[in-house]
């Protein structure tokens, strides 16, 4: 049976190691916008190479945090470090990023990874056969000249960490990969995160989902209105959350 | 009185027949409105492709004389071509006044902006979507300009049909820069303004439902490959 | 090949397809032996040209293209040197075109006459009148409509003259029952069957022309309904682009007993449309 506590022992034993961009050193990062502050004065340093896991009540900042981390939005105010080096486009190729809803172009499968391999400058000859590799690993194998839009959701979803995985990125962010999907999918995505962090690359996942939470997560981080509320071991804080927020939150209250 | 059904049959006469006048300035018209929007395919894609995706100073203003341009009359397109290419013009060196190629340059200058626009609009919804994905993946914008415009191609169909529409009915343009010579540049529509100022109204009609017909089954075509592709998502 | 491989080759192959056709006109012109003759409409449209043109090529090999716009903008367009040889119907802007150098040498060619005509219900009573200007002067008193090119050709200009000569203005009724039309021959005598209106017209013209309706020849004969068409080579000075020999050749036939002859041909219905006049040449 795979789960996390196996992978945790597996990856220490150095399957691979992702420690070529962490830690992640966030210090004093901020995002205004005309609303207000949407992230406030978050300072945090994530080195476990296990699975983290972004949680937090709806509008608590999750999906920006993300964005910041992966570079996709220039905060306000504060830095972003990668093994001590500030965010840029080098370090932006060795991460990869999978969204909400599927993002997939109109063309085949094993195309879209194809498209995204061809962008990171691999020979056309490689990337067929790296292709259909990543789509063997998330049991795609069959749909490679599907049109990828005509797929499942929970195909869909597959096929966007399979093309994730394909770059072979030193970390993987994922926000609420499996918010709209049908139990069936969001075990399999589950498996395939599980068995991703196994092999050794950085997971940052964002979830509104406690229950996924409490299947994934190594460490969590918890935001509410935008200021990092803790950051702890997953163990020790589904236990027993220090602040009242998490722990309204956990129990599965609605927090405002 | 003018008689429609007697514009109509003699429309299928000539089509029967396959007259060969009629041939000829059918064949003229495509060949004029088919290159000019193939060479305003190439511009107005990349125009309203790098629209969508670059910022630059500028943008807004070039976007809204695209979007006037659409509505520039061929007339006066025309009358710009002739103005560059008469002999007493800058390009009059070139001699290509009253040839098929200059129709073309006037219709390229009618048909680009409509493919521009439409090309733009494409592009920008497309962005919406993609943006992020894309700029995970590490796209330059370059790359993003040529990954929505293969992404978008059935919907630059309906782009390319539109152009073709504009090129293919004006005949202001083609008439000034082309003189409506027989055997040379006499086109579908300066054919038919020609027939009716010598007073043979039904011709021009038969003409005209001619014109009508190649248009439709044009579009129908183009349509049909769009109905092709939406069944395997890539519309 | 795999289907969405073999769909790409379809579509660039397309692609090229379009390029090419597109291409394919702008590839050089192999056949340069060719002259532009700026001309106007009633040369075109009664069908003379399509009927003469012929023979001249036949005999020299130079095709001749011709551009069929009103006098005035044949002319303006050869002061552009954008034709070889100009033939229209205004002797006066004639002479001055070849006395401002644009034109080497005016040549008579030949003459037709303008016609008024109108419907058949005839407003101003103006059937079977000798003089024109008296037609023009009846059909102003009677404001019936009156359909004019307007538009600066030989004809306009010859229309102008007469109602001078009928000292009335008729442009104070612009609009009203004065239509100008700023329209080519065809066009304005479509305006003129759609609104019943009379109109000037060439004989030429109108004995081609196939919307009638109920329309008759109501004004003819009168000497200053005599309408002189004149030839010229566009100036090869003033525009280095003009095929003087070519042009000239053209210029020679006409005039000569076997252009004469050929334009004499032309007929509708038994009808002479064109009757030659060039002074005999040396």
């Amino acid at each position: 049976m795979l789960d996390k506590s196996t992978l945790l022992t597996a990856s220490a034993n150095g399957a691979r190691s992702a420690n070529g961009i962490l830690p992640l050193e966030l210090k004093g990062l901020s995002l205004e916008s005309r609303a207000g502050r949407l992230i406030d004065q978050i300072d945090l340093i994530v080195e476990d190479p296990g699975i983290s896991v972004i949680m937090g009540p709806n509008g608590a900042g999750k999906s920006l945090l993300l964005r910041l981390m992966h570079g996709l939005i220039a905060p306000s105010a504060g830095e972003i470090r990668w093994a001590g080096v500030p965010m840029n486009d080098e370090m932006r190729q060795r991460q990869a990023m999978v969204f909400q809803k599927p993002v997939l172009l109109r063309r085949t499968a094993a195309a879209n990874i194809a498209y995204a391999l061809g962008l990171r400058g691999v020979a056309r000859s490689e990337r067929r056969s790296r292709a259909h590799q990543a789509l063997q690993l998330a049991g795609l194998e069959s749909r490679a000249s599907t049109p990828a839009r005509v797929l499942s959701g929970g195909e869909q979803q597959r096929l966007c960490l399979a093309r994730a995985l394909s770059l072979d990125p030193d970390v993987l962010f994922l926000d609420e990969p499996t918010a709209s999907l049908d139990p069936a999918s969001t075990l399999a995505i589950e498996r395939l995160l599980l068995e991703t962090q196994y092999r050794g690359i950085k997971i940052i996942v964002v979830t509104h989902d406690v229950g996924q939470a409490r299947r994934l997560a190594q460490e969590v981080v918890f935001l509410h209105h935008g200021k990092l509320i803790e950051h702890r071991q997953a163990s020790c804080f589904f236990k027993e959350p220090e602040s009242d927020v998490a722990r309204a939150f956990v129990a599965g209250g609605l927090v405002i | 009185m003018l008689d429609l059904s007697e514009a109509f049959h003699a429309a299928l006469r000539l089509i029967a027949s396959l007259d060969p006048q009629l041939v000829e300035i059918i064949g003229l018209s495509l060949q004029v409105t088919l290159s000019a929007v193939a060479i305003a395919a190439l511009i107005g894609f990349t125009l309203g492709g790098t629209l969508a995706v670059y910022r630059f100073p500028g943008r807004g203003f070039l976007a809204a004389l695209l979007n006037a341009l659409m509505g520039l009359p061929p007339v006066v397109a025309g009358l710009a071509v002739y103005l560059l290419l008469s002999n007493a013009g800058p390009l009059g060196v070139l001699q290509i006044l009253y040839t098929p190629q200059a129709m073309i340059i006037a219709q390229v200058i009618l048909v680009t902006p409509i493919v521009a626009a439409l090309a733009r609009q494409t592009c920008e919804d497309l962005l919406e979507e993609y943006r992020e994905q894309l700029r995970s993946l590490g796209a330059s914008s370059s790359a993003i300009v040529m990954t929505l415009l293969w992404d978008g191609r059935y919907r630059l169909v309906t782009a390319v049909l539109a152009g073709f529409g504009r090129g293919i009915a004006e005949v202001g343009a083609v008439m000034i820069v082309g003189g409506n010579i027989d055997h040379v540049t006499r086109t579908m529509t300066t054919a038919i303004a020609l027939e009716t100022s010598k007073g043979n109204i039904s011709l021009a009609l038969a003409l005209g439902m001619i014109l009508l017909a190649i248009a439709i089954a044009i579009n129908v075509a183009l349509m049909g490959i769009r109905r092709i592709a939406s069944h395997f998502a890539y519309a | 090949m795999p289907r969405g491989l073999l769909r790409r080759h379809c579509l660039k192959l397309a692609v090229l397809t379009l390029l090419l056709l597109g291409l394919a006109p702008l590839a050089p012109r192999a056949d340069d032996n060719f002259i532009i003759v700026q001309s106007t409409t009633s040369t075109q449209n009664s069908g003379l040209l399509e009927h003469i043109l012929p023979l001249f090529t036949k005999k020299t090999g130079i095709e001749v293209r011709v551009v069929a716009v009103g006098t005035g903008q044949a002319l303006k367009n050869a002061e552009n040197g954008d034709g070889d040889v100009v033939l229209v119907h205004s002797q006066p802007d004639e002479e001055k075109f070849v006395a401002d150098g644009w034109g080497v040498k005016r040549y008579p060619v030949m003459y037709n006459d303008f016609i008024i005509v109108g419907p058949a219900a005839d407003p101003a009573k103006i059937a079977g009148l000798k003089q024109a200007p008296e037609a023009l002067k009846k059909i102003a008193e009677a404001k019936a409509p009156f359909a004019s090119r307007a538009d600066d050709s030989g004809t306009h200009k010859a229309e102008l003259k007469l109602w001078g000569e009928a000292e009335v203005d008729p442009k104070a009724s612009s609009g009203s029952w004065y239509l100008e039309t700023g329209s080519g021959m065809g066009a304005t005598l479509n305006t003129a069957v759609g609104k019943q209106a009379y109109a000037l017209t060439d004989r030429g013209t109108w004995l081609a022309f196939a919307n009638k309706d109920d329309f008759k020849v109501l004004v003819e004969g009168d000497d200053k309904l005599f309408n002189q068409y004149g030839v010229i080579l566009v100036n090869p000075a003033k525009h280095p682009n003009v095929k003087a020999k070519q042009g000239q050749a053209f210029i020679d036939w006409l005039v000569s007993s076997e252009g004469q002859a050929a334009i004499a041909s032309y007929k509708i219905d038994g009808q002479q449309l064109f009757f030659p006049n060039a002074r005999p040449q040396s």
